[in-house]
Formats: structure tokens, C-alpha cells, sequence
């Protein structure tokens, strides 16, 4: 049995058939579609590494099927900078040292995208913290990750302000 | 994982008829299913995708003041519904201090309240686990049962139940809506759950195929809005289940306790609603004295199942501090950190 799902990622419409319903979004976008920026971490939702936006939500793509998935709009790491231009929240982790090896980087990258997003954070260290705490980081570079997320959501507001203005 | 076949209905009867076919699942989020799935702890032969039924994900309020939420709605949309929040925002503080922000913006209500056990033995397939395997024994019995359950469990199996957002639905007499092959059922969430007894395998009433449609928190539950708290101690700061938990809710009369509320989480199989705990502050002053009182009520009946006699001492702690919390009112925001012992609200008695 195939099963034809149509997804939208990182702006590019996607129709594929499916010979498997075991797919996960995550296995679905590294292994068929090369898009080996999200990173397998633990596989089973508990470290984040796997994070991506779904309908402008972040969640753990390792515990979602793709079949299931049918119509939705994905972003992926691959799909947040404008060329060249990084994005504000991807300059800001490079700006506050918020990685050291980089492979949790692009779920930490989302994840803050994400959290942002929502909109309950505001400017509160502690806030910010409790909101990341999905994704882990072995390297410890926890304290560069919260001043990025930080300084990235000013440099987005301020943008917002200028794009409303 | 096993090979499994997939259907994803487009209407809640195609759903109950497929779902009423032996070994399927219901898949909404997938949070806990896939992961069990992976483990080889479940191994469904059919899943039957709910995410794409029409209707489910509503928060309504019904002509006669309570709430009514769909089954699909994401538990983050509910904690963070402004009317929902403001007039249960216990729930809201339950919902905020489960699982990351991830799992929370996809998991539902309804898998919520059918996750299953976080029992190391339940997940390790190599185990003797009655729930997994009837029959096979508990390993839980004898081995690393420091988070095991102190109330209503059985030689046959000695799990908790891992969710918070049960915790105050049983605390506020919430009604769970489910349809079946028969009939539309209105089921109290507190006669819900199973306690294991001699079938652990079997942990709700729910009949094959029956399918959650909708959870109900009746008006008066909204009267204890401004004095109710829910408070988690866990191993980490964030992203970690209960130890033990409580939901409590006061509604003040003056200077007495007019009618009060508690449940736990951590200590039994099922959300602990502990009613002769309620009776205990009924008509009574508010006082650390009496706070300590009640939580004694409500741990009364525990036992130990192992090396965790402390989450008796630990639940009548719990229930203590967050009746003081509740007692000094329900913050207008909810803390930095959810529920936690570390994010009172000042002011706020740090030790009970």
C-alpha cells in the first residue's frame, strides 16, 4: 500500500508518495528529501535536536508521522535564511557564542524561532530558559543560547516596529 | 517498529468503525504512541489518524457556563486561551509545567488523558510488566521503585499515572465526552481511570473503539479561580514528570474556607482526588496548621510500594505548601517556572 501525502517545505511544494506509514517528518525530510540540516538526536523526543516549525509551530519532528502530515507547511533550518543574510536568530547564536559543536544548533535554532513566535517569553531570562527547556545541549552552551534568543527577539520586534511604521 | 496499516477517516463514525477492529490505535499527536511504538512497547496492527476529523478542536463555553474542549485541541492552545486560563488557571499551570514547549504544541487533550505509564519496567520490553504483558509479573516490585505509586496499587502492578493536566481536571469534577459504536457516553474523569488491581492492562473504561471526543469542566469550577494552584516537585527544573504533584483550589467565605479542593499526581495509577482531605478544610480558617491537617487526610490510606515511602511524607508536603500558595492567591501571571516549588509567588511561604 503507498500512501500520497502533499506537503509545502520551506516555501517549495512537495507531492510524494509514501511506501511506508512508518515515515517520521524527521526520516521523511533527512533520508528521501536531503535535508540533513535537522539533526537525529535521540529519536524518541526527549533531546530536540529534531525540531522544525509545522504550521509556524515548533515540535519534534522524530515523534510525528509525515503521513499524517498531509497539507502541511514546514519549515525546516534550511529554509530561515534570505540567501546570503542569516537569519536575526541564527546571526544572534554566531554573536553569543551559543554552540560549541553545533549539532543541537539547528533545533536550537527553530526551537527559539518557534518560541518567539509565541510570544510568552517577553524579555525574561527565566522565561526563556523554561521555554528552551525541550532542547538540549551536551556542550553547555546554555548561558549563550538564552542571551541569543534574547538579543534576537529585539533585533525582531525593532524590524516588526519598522515594517508596521 | 512494526508494520502497522494506516486509515485517516474524514468522519468520527468511519473512525469508531475502523478503531473497533482488534489491535488499532487512535493516533492524534503520536507524542507517546510513536515512542512506545519505537520501544516495541505497543505494536498495533492499525492506526487510525484523528488529527484530520472536522470539529474537535474547539474551546467553547456552553449556554450554561462550562467549558467545553475539543479533543484535538494542542495543549498548548488551551493553557494559553486567555478566557480558559483566567478562569481555570490551575489547569493552565498543569498544562505549562508538562513536557517541552515542542510537546505541548502538538500533543492533545485527548492523548493526554490516554498517555500511558512512565514505569521504566512498562517500557523495558525485557521486563515482566502485567500492563505490557498480562501475566508476566511486575519487576517493578523488588527493583527501582523510588517513583512508584504509594496509593491504590496492587501486588499486580505498582505505576503511576504521568499526567498533570488530570491532576486538576479531577480536582474541578471534569466530565470526559466519548462516542462509541453504541453511544455518546459522559463519563467523570475520576471513574474514568482503572486502579490496577488485578488487570493493570486495562486502565480506562473506555470500550473498544470508543473514541474521546471532548473534555467538560462544569461552571462552579470556575469559582475557585482566584485561589488555586497547582504545584509539581520534579527531579530537574523543567521538562521532567511529577514525583508528586497537587491541584488545590479554595473558595474563600470571609475569613473561612468556603469549599476546597485537592488532587494528586504521582502517588496512584489514576489522578488522587482526596475528598476527606476537602472535608477536613470545609468551614474552617485558612492556617499552615490546618493546611498540614488536610494533607494528612489526604495521604491517610498510602502505603509504600517499595523504596518510596518519602513520596508520602514528600504528597503531604506538596498538598501543604500548595494550599498556603493557594490560600495567598492565584497570581495574576502564571511563574517563570510553572508549578514549581522554586517560582512561589513573593511573599509566599517558601517552607509549609
Amino acid at each position: 500500500m503507498t500512501f500520497p501525502i502533499f506537503l509545502t517545505i520551506n516555501g517549495v511544494t512537495h507531492d510524494l508518495v509514501l511506501d511506508d506509514p512508518r515515515v517520521t517528518l524527521l526520516d521523511l525530510l533527512r533520508e528521501r528529501l536531503h535535508l540533513t540540516g535537522t539533526k537525529k538526536g535521540c529519536d524518541r523526543g526527549q533531546c530536540g535536536a529534531c525540531t522544525v516549525l509545522v504550521d509556524g509551530r515548533r515540535i519534534n519532528s522524530c515523534l510525528a508521522l509525515a503521513v499524517s502530515h498531509h497539507g502541511a507547511d514546514i519549515l525546516t533550518i534550511e529554509g530561515v535564511a534570505h540567501g546570503d543574510e542569516l537569519h536575526p536568530v541564527q546571526a544572534a547564536f554566531i554573536a553569543h557564542d551559543g554552540f560549541q559543536c553545533g549539532f543541537c544548533t539547528p533545533g536550537q535554532i527553530m526551537s527559539a524561532i518557534g518560541l518567539i513566535r509565541e510570544g510568552q517569553a517577553g524579555n525574561d531570562p527565566e522565561r526563556v530558559r523554561e521555554g528552551m527547556s525541550g532542547n538540549l545541549c551536551r556542550c553547555g552552551a546554555y548561558a549563550g543560547i538564552t542571551e541569543a534568543v534574547l538579543d534576537a527577539q529585539q533585533v525582531l520586534s525593532a524590524t516588526d516596529r519598522k515594517a508596521t511604521a | 517498529m512494526n508494520t502497522f496499516e494506516y486509515v485517516r477517516p474524514a468522519t468520527i463514525a468511519e473512525a469508531i468503525a475502523a478503531a473497533s477492529q482488534p489491535n488499532s490505535a487512535y493516533l492524534a499527536a503520536g507524542t507517546n504512541l510513536l515512542d512506545l511504538m519505537k520501544g516495541g512497547v505497543t505494536r498495533p496492527d492499525l492506526l487510525v489518524d484523528v488529527t484530520h476529523l472536522p470539529d474537535l478542536n474547539q474551546i467553547e463555553t456552553l449556554p450554561d457556563g462550562s467549558a467545553r474542549v475539543g479533543a484535538l485541541v494542542r495543549n498548548a492552545d488551551l493553557a494559553h486561551d486567555r478566557d480558559f486560563s483566567r478562569r481555570y488557571p490551575a489547569v493552565a499551570e498543569a498544562l505549562l509545567s508538562g513536557a517541552s514547549a515542542q510537546l505541548r504544541n502538538a500533543a492533545t487533550v485527548g492523548g493526554n488523558l490516554l498517555q500511558r505509564t512512565r514505569c521504566a519496567y512498562f517500557y523495558d520490553v525485557a521486563s515482566a510488566c502485567n500492563k505490557r504483558q498480562p501475566g508476566s509479573g511486575c519487576d517493578a516490585r523488588g527493583g527501582d521503585n523510588r517513583l512508584h505509586a504509594v496509593l491504590g496499587w496492587s501486588e499486580s502492578c505498582i505505576a503511576t499515572n504521568p499526567s498533570d493536566f488530570c491532576v486538576p481536571l479531577a480536582m474541578l469534577d471534569a466530565v470526559v465526552e466519548t462516542e462509541g459504536r453504541e453511544r455518546r457516553r459522559e463519563i467523570a474523569l475520576e471513574a474514568f481511570y482503572r486502579l490496577p488491581g488485578h488487570e493493570p492492562a486495562r486502565e480506562s473504561v473506555l470500550k473498544p473503539g470508543e473514541l474521546i471526543i471532548a473534555v467538560r469542566l462544569p461552571a462552579e469550577a470556575a469559582s475557585f479561580a482566584a485561589n488555586t494552584r497547582y504545584l509539581k516537585v520534579r527531579e530537574r527544573t523543567s521538562y521532567a514528570f511529577a514525583v508528586v504533584s497537587a491541584a488545590v483550589a479554595l473558595r474563600l467565605d470571609g475569613d473561612s474556607i468556603a469549599e476546597a479542593r485537592i488532587a494528586l499526581g504521582g502517588v496512584a495509577l489514576k489522578p488522587w482526588r482526596a475528598r476527606a482531605a476537602e472535608g477536613v478544610l470545609a468551614g474552617q480558617r485558612p492556617g499552615a496548621a490546618l493546611f498540614r491537617q488536610a494533607a494528612d487526610a489526604a495521604l491517610a490510606d498510602a502505603k509504600p510500594s517499595g523504596e518510596n515511602a518519602f513520596k508520602i511524607e514528600l504528597a503531604c508536603r506538596v498538598v501543604a505548601r500548595a494550599l498556603g500558595l493557594a490560600a495567598a492567591g492565584t497570581p495574576n501571571r502564571l511563574p517563570a517556572l510553572p508549578a514549581s516549588p522554586f517560582a512561589s509567588a513573593p511573599g509566599a511561604p517558601q517552607h509549609v
